[in-house]
């Protein structure tokens, strides 16, 4: 598997960390209720298809990216640095 | 036997080999099959369960009969194909699954008892007593059947592992695989061309044909050349493609196995390619008939090969069967090389023969004679039956194309009728393009152009304009085909020869419905093993289709997987043993804690000495406890310097921090360190550690040794992706620094001498630091203790480390002090009840450990919200207590559960867990820390420890962590 | 108090030469993590410009020499090489000092690029890693930068504690290399 770091280039995936759902991204307010954080942190969806998800190019360059994929293809679609995405 | 001509070998240097112990002669460019043809030996292997005798069945790696093993002893490779094994001087091969030896085996009793061990014989039969199964029925069966077996030993050979690029990966070298490479290289592509054999050409080094006017396997020969001259070009024989994996990843594996080669067995390959073209040529097929497995039965395109290319023929006469002009061509060539040939057999009634040989068009070959080979073959034309003598006979199904890399992505290939052989899906692997026979162009003609259509293909892919070039001229003929699977009859049929399954075991799998494919498959075992069905699977199906009155399209075939050939472990694994198993991290005092005979013990990657014995002591528990005394009476010395180290620095660093611990950091003074708990964002402590502020703008964060990437990664998770308007920096400065810990009541007048300043109370109170300088160099001391002691922290930059640890193990002994290691600070540590990772194990919170008043109410953090739910702070939960035993049994063991003193040690009544336990030097007896339900109130209270995997139960009282000192001042002292 | 003995992180364990390619332990000297403050880039550019004549690099690139140069390191990071970082620079950054957190070695030979293939997945065709090309990346299962120095020269760097593996990796990989082009 390769994932294009905005950064690096294409890479082979040992360079990468996975950290699951980008939902990750999304952290509730401070005084979000109990819903609103078992979603952040446990819930996640388990799509046949597009998902997004959190890599981290701890060999590489450092950055956290928003990589865009197809469960099903194993296609990787797109890659962008987390830090733009959360933005 | 050997025939005369050239073909491919170089008779004028011959080659010595045994096999099973008996020398033979072969030829620079024989494989062993063919030198054991040409050494006139027809038995090489006995079949899998029936042990039946069996010959050499193909010229590939598809080979299911001709299994040897290769050397003896600990480098012993069972398993290989001789038909891939180059010949070299020296070669010992041996027969396997057999004994004594192939020729004459007592395990051939298995084919008396042929009747019986059908398809499920062995799951039917040998159910019960349950019991027998592991015990008396798998081991018998084992060694009855099977394989070649390892050695047991280390196998002293070496593999490789490597990556290569390149723009496009053209897989096999035949006359497409060349034609495409040679297009997309004179297009300016990066190629590489890999291919399984020795040489380049494909069926061309097999046949008598002839390219752009010269022979095949020179003009193959010459292409290889000019490919190999051109700088872009990278061509990779010996080199089986075995796997493709996602975003152009392809597995393989490289053998090098000729004389020089032998001090390496070969290279694990990750190449990564833009494109591919799979170029990897087709299969004949078999057909079923009784005793169609006899040494002496062949594929006829594999004859063809021992013929041309190394001159040898496995008899003197040959009977063909053919139901397409394979048969035609395979006669032709006999003839011309010499080798009678008493009969053509074609299954097409309409087919018609311009050869002096007996033809007999619309024949089926119903069965072989013979023993140990064979010796005559009986067919049928119309309602005769005959028989001609013949101890040869060469068939052909049909070709199967190689489509197998276009699957290993999901894609399922698809059924062609004209061709009766399945196709690859176009598209199934992205950026992957097909030609030659891989695709089903089965002329060399067609093979020539589609190669060239595939290398413009690719390259136009890329972006790259392609040159255009005449297709050499080519034979073109066509191909026909009558599909034809099974002849039925009387006598065992084989369909996979590797695995003994017979027309009989998939039909009967039919009838005890197993229908589908998959499960034919494991029923019968039908394409598993080495060669996973490379000449069985599509006739195999073919049977099923027709058992269960489907068409072959309907049937499917089998998911095609990884690896195309069989890949040796030790090739995927390659350089992990030993030194090469995992990275080693030495500390810059590494080499003089193994002088002083220190056990290293891993933390990690890192290695940090376990303790210092001294002479005289002969268990680790006496220098540990030595240890302890020396720190608590004098002073020691330890290298802390895998702790990990980060550097925060910016405008918004104090905030940062702020959001990372549970505490303030933003309120700590410069020049004070303040302990810190960092939560994961479910609420449960992740590490903790020191946080030192070195400027207003400028803090040093410390983590535990076995957490420091982890942290390093949340420290980046958090800012960019929580926290990305926060301006601040950091890296990690863990390498940077060689760390010693000074502790013990002697550590200050120590230090004051190494840095040449006070460092009493007024001037490094506890929890100070700042920088200091010894022997010329810039240092960081740190008043913290891990030992509940007097201590300090000095660090200095890594170059130094080796010669400070050394000064300051020379001042610690000239007061009666010295290095201490990892047992004595366990023990010290839990002697004053601090954590590790033994207690923060990742289920643990805050509140759990007594922390609960860390978490600051002031502001948010990481892990606040989560850390709050009433399930985590429910007074029920198991706490941190200590524990000490009070009955006659005095062991604690860390992983042992607690109980009620009267309660049956079961889960339902379980109270706990102990996660660290120490002998205490200081309080003289055995001491733990633990985890108990409700545990902070039950200080006082008795609970009983049991670890069933040792039968131990000990009695124990609840105290609170940390029986040493409990006040602390020895030290603020 | 006397002085205190420095130690190279490879301390004489390198052999000078496997088959061709000739390793050498390099001291780069002074070595400064520099990583820019939010939308400082500029005025560090323009800071490393004026006070020591070295331009800030791109991603993947390295300025200067490893005598004096600017090397790339990561995400929002470039090391400094050879040069005390002057006190105009953390204005503008955040400055850490690294010089003995890095072991270094240079690998020069006609079959350099091959022995990396076997510890490294980065592509280092000539075409896509130039001289002047660097990468973080993993060599043998360690944090690495890579660096193509010359055409046929490169500089690893992995950490300190890490030397000895180095050696070990680099060895073994240079001997398989070796093997075959004896053949």
């Amino acid at each position: 598997m390769r994932l294009p770091c905005p950064i690096c280039g294409e890479r082979d995936r040992r360079e990468f960390y996975y950290a699951g759902h980008a939902v990750a991204l999304e952290r509730p307010g401070e005084g979000a209720g109990a819903k609103a954080w078992d979603d952040y942190v446990h819930n996640r969806e388990n799509p046949c298809g597009e998902t997004r998800d959190l890599w981290f190019h701890e060999s590489g360059c450092g950055a956290w990216l928003v990589v865009t994929r197809d469960t099903a293809s194993h296609a990787v679609l797109s890659a962008v640095l987390a830090e733009e995405a959360a933005r | 036997m050997r025939l005369d001509g050239d073909g491919l070998i170089d008779r004028s240097r011959p080659l010595a080999f045994t096999f099973d112990g008996r020398q033979h002669l072969g030829f620079e460019g024989d494989t062993l099959a063919s030198a054991l043809m040409g050494a006139g030996v027809k038995v090489v292997a006995r079949s899998f369960k029936y042990h039946r005798p069996r010959g050499v069945f193909t010229a590939g790696s598809e080979e299911p009969n001709a299994l040897v093993t290769l050397g003896h002893g600990a480098g012993q490779e069972p398993n290989a194909r001789a038909t891939m094994v180059e010949l070299y001087e020296g070669l010992q091969a041996f027969g396997q699954n057999a004994w004594p030896s192939v020729e004459f085996d007592l395990m051939a009793v298995n084919d008396l008892g042929a009747p019986f061990l059908g398809a499920g014989f062995y799951y039917k039969t040998f159910m019960w007593p349950r019991a027998f199964w592991e015990k008396v029925y798998e081991p018998v069966i084992r060694r009855a059947a099977g394989l070649g077996t390892l050695s047991r030993k280390t196998g002293p050979e070496r593999w490789e592992r490597a990556f290569a690029h390149c723009d496009v990966l053209v897989i096999g070298a035949g006359p497409s695989g060349l034609m495409a490479a040679m297009t997309a290289a004179e297009a300016g592509a990066d190629v590489i061309l890999a291919e399984e054999d020795t040489r380049a050409g494909g069926r061309l080094n097999a046949e008598v044909e002839e390219v752009d006017g010269q022979a095949g396997h020179a003009w193959a020969e010459a292409m290889r050349v000019r490919l190999a001259a051109m700088g872009n070009v990278r061509v990779m024989t010996r080199t089986a493609v075995v796997g493709g994996y996602d975003q152009g990843t392809y597995a393989a594996l490289e053998r090098l196995a000729t004389e020089a080669d032998r001090a390496l067995k070969g290279c694990f390959w990750r190449i990564v390619a833009k494109r591919s073209v799979l170029a990897a040529g087709a299969i004949e097929r078999p057909v079923a008939f009784a005793n169609n497995d006899r040494p002496g039965v062949m594929m006829a395109g594999a004859l063809r090969a021992y013929v041309n290319r190394w001159r040898v023929c496995p008899g003197r006469r040959v009977a063909v069967f053919a139901n397409s002009d394979a048969g035609h061509r395979t006669a032709r060539d006999l003839k011309a090389a010499g080798v009678h040939v008493s009969a053509l057999i074609d299954a097409r009634a309409d087919a018609v023969c311009d050869l002096d040989v007996p033809f007999y068009a619309g024949g089926q070959v119903c069965g072989t004679v013979g023993r140990k080979g064979v010796e005559a073959v009986r067919f049928r034309q119309g309602d005769r039956i005959e028989a001609v003598q013949a101890d040869v006979l060469a068939m052909s199904g049909g070709w199967n194309p190689s489509v197998h890399l276009s699957c290993h992505m999901g894609g399922r290939p698809v059924w062609d009728e004209g061709l009766a052989a399945f196709l690859p899906r176009e598209g199934a692997v992205p950026g992957m393009r097909y030609a030659g026979a891989a695709m089903g162009a089965f002329s060399t003609r067609g093979c020539l152009e589609s190669g060239a259509a595939a290398g413009r293909a690719v390259v136009e892919d890329l972006g790259l304009q392609a040159v255009e070039a005449p297709v050499p001229g080519a034979e073109d003929g066509t191909y026909e085909i009558t599909p034809f699977w099974h002849v039925p009859g009387k006598g065992r049929s084989w369909l996979d020869f590797q695995n003994d399954v017979t027309v009989k075991d998939v039909t009967l799998a039919a009838q005890e419905n197993f229908t589908s494919v998959e499960h034919m498959k494991r029923y019968t075992t039908q394409g598993m093993a080495p060669d996973q069905g490379k000449n069985s699977n599509v006739a195999a199906l073919a049977v099923l289709a027709d058992a269960t009155g489907r068409g072959i399209a309907e049937t499917g075939t089998t998911t095609f997987r990884p690896p195309y050939v069989p890949v040796p472990i030790a090739a995927m694994g390659a350089g992990a043993k030993g030194k090469g198993f995992a990275p080693e991290r030495f500390t810059t005092s590494h080499a003089a804690s193994v002088a002083r005979n220190a056990p290293m013990i891993e933390a990690g990657l890192w290695y940090r000495p376990s303790y210092f014995p001294k002479a005289g002591e002969t268990q680790w528990r006496q220098s540990c406890d030595r240890e302890v005394r020396m720190v608590r009476d004098h002073v020691g010395i330890c290298d802390v310097s895998t702790l990990g180290k980060i550097d925060v620095q910016g405008p918004d660093a104090a905030a940062f921090l702020d959001f990372l611990y549970t505490g303030m950091m933003s309120t700590l003074k410069v020049g004070r360190v303040r302990y810190g708990l960092m939560l994961r964002v479910d609420g449960h402590v992740m590490d903790d550690g020191t946080c030192a502020r070195l400027g207003d703008r400028h803090f040093l964060v410390s983590t535990t040794t076995a957490a420091a990437g982890q942290v390093m990664r949340h420290m980046e998770f958090a800012h960019q992706v929580l926290r990305p308007d926060l301006d601040v920096r950091f890296a990690s400065v863990t390498e940077q620094w060689a760390q010693f810990a000074v502790a013990g009541p002697k550590s200050r007048t120590l230090l004051e001498e190494v840095v040449g300043q006070a460092l009493g109370n007024e001037d490094w109170p506890f929890m100070a630091c700042g920088d200091v300088r010894t022997g010329g160099i810039g240092a960081r001391l740190f008043r913290i203790s891990f030992s509940g002691e007097l201590a300090y922290e000095i660090a200095v930059p890594s170059r130094y480390g080796a010669a400070l640890f050394d000064l300051l193990v020379e001042k610690a002994e000239a007061r009666e002090g010295g290095p201490y290691g990892m047992e004595a600070l366990n023990v010290m540590r839990i002697e004053k009840g601090f954590i590790t990772h033994a207690e923060i194990h990742g289920r643990t919170t805050a509140f759990d450990i007594g922390m609960q008043g860390m978490m600051s109410d002031r502001k948010d953090f990481i892990g606040k919200a989560m850390a709050a739910r009433p399930g985590l702070m429910d007074e029920d939960r198991a706490q941190l207590v200590g524990l000490k035993p009070v009955g006659a049994v005095k062991e604690l063991i860390a992983g042992a559960h607690l109980f009620a003193p009267g309660a049956e040690a079961v889960s339902e009544t379980d109270e706990g867990y102990i996660t660290s336990v120490a002998f205490s030097p200081m309080l003289g007896h055995v001491i733990g820390l633990g985890f108990l339900a409700r545990g902070r109130a039950r200080i006082g209270e008795h609970v009983r420890m049991v670890e069933h995997l040792k039968g131990s139960a000990t009695l124990c009282e609840v105290v609170a962590p940390g029986g040493f000192d409990p006040e602390g001042g020895r030290m603020r002292g | 108090m006397g002085e205190l003995t420095a130690q190279s992180p490879m301390d004489g364990m390198m052999p000078t030469r496997i088959g061709g390619v000739a390793l050498r332990e390099v001291d780069l000297g002074a070595l400064t993590l520099v990583m820019p403050y939010r939308g400082a880039d500029d005025a560090l550019s323009g800071a490393l410009e004026a006070g020591h004549g070295l331009r800030w690099p791109d991603a993947g690139r390295m300025t200067g020499t490893t005598e004096r140069g600017v090397m790339w390191f990561g995400r929002t990071q470039a090391l400094l090489i050879g040069v005390e970082p002057g006190e105009g620079l953390s204005v503008h950054a955040a400055l850490v000092d690294q010089s003995d957190a890095w072991a270094a070695v240079e690998i020069e030979g006609d079959r350099a690029a091959e022995a990396l293939a076997r510890l490294t997945p980065v592509d280092l065709r000539t075409g896509v890693f130039g001289v002047g090309h660097t990468a973080r990346t993993e060599v043998a299962h360690m944090a690495a930068s890579l660096t193509r120095t010359g055409e046929a020269t490169f500089l690893l760097m992995v950490f300190r504690a890490f030397s000895r593996t180095l050696v070990h990796e680099l060895g073994t990989a240079l001997e398989g290399v070796a093997v075959r082009a004896a053949r």
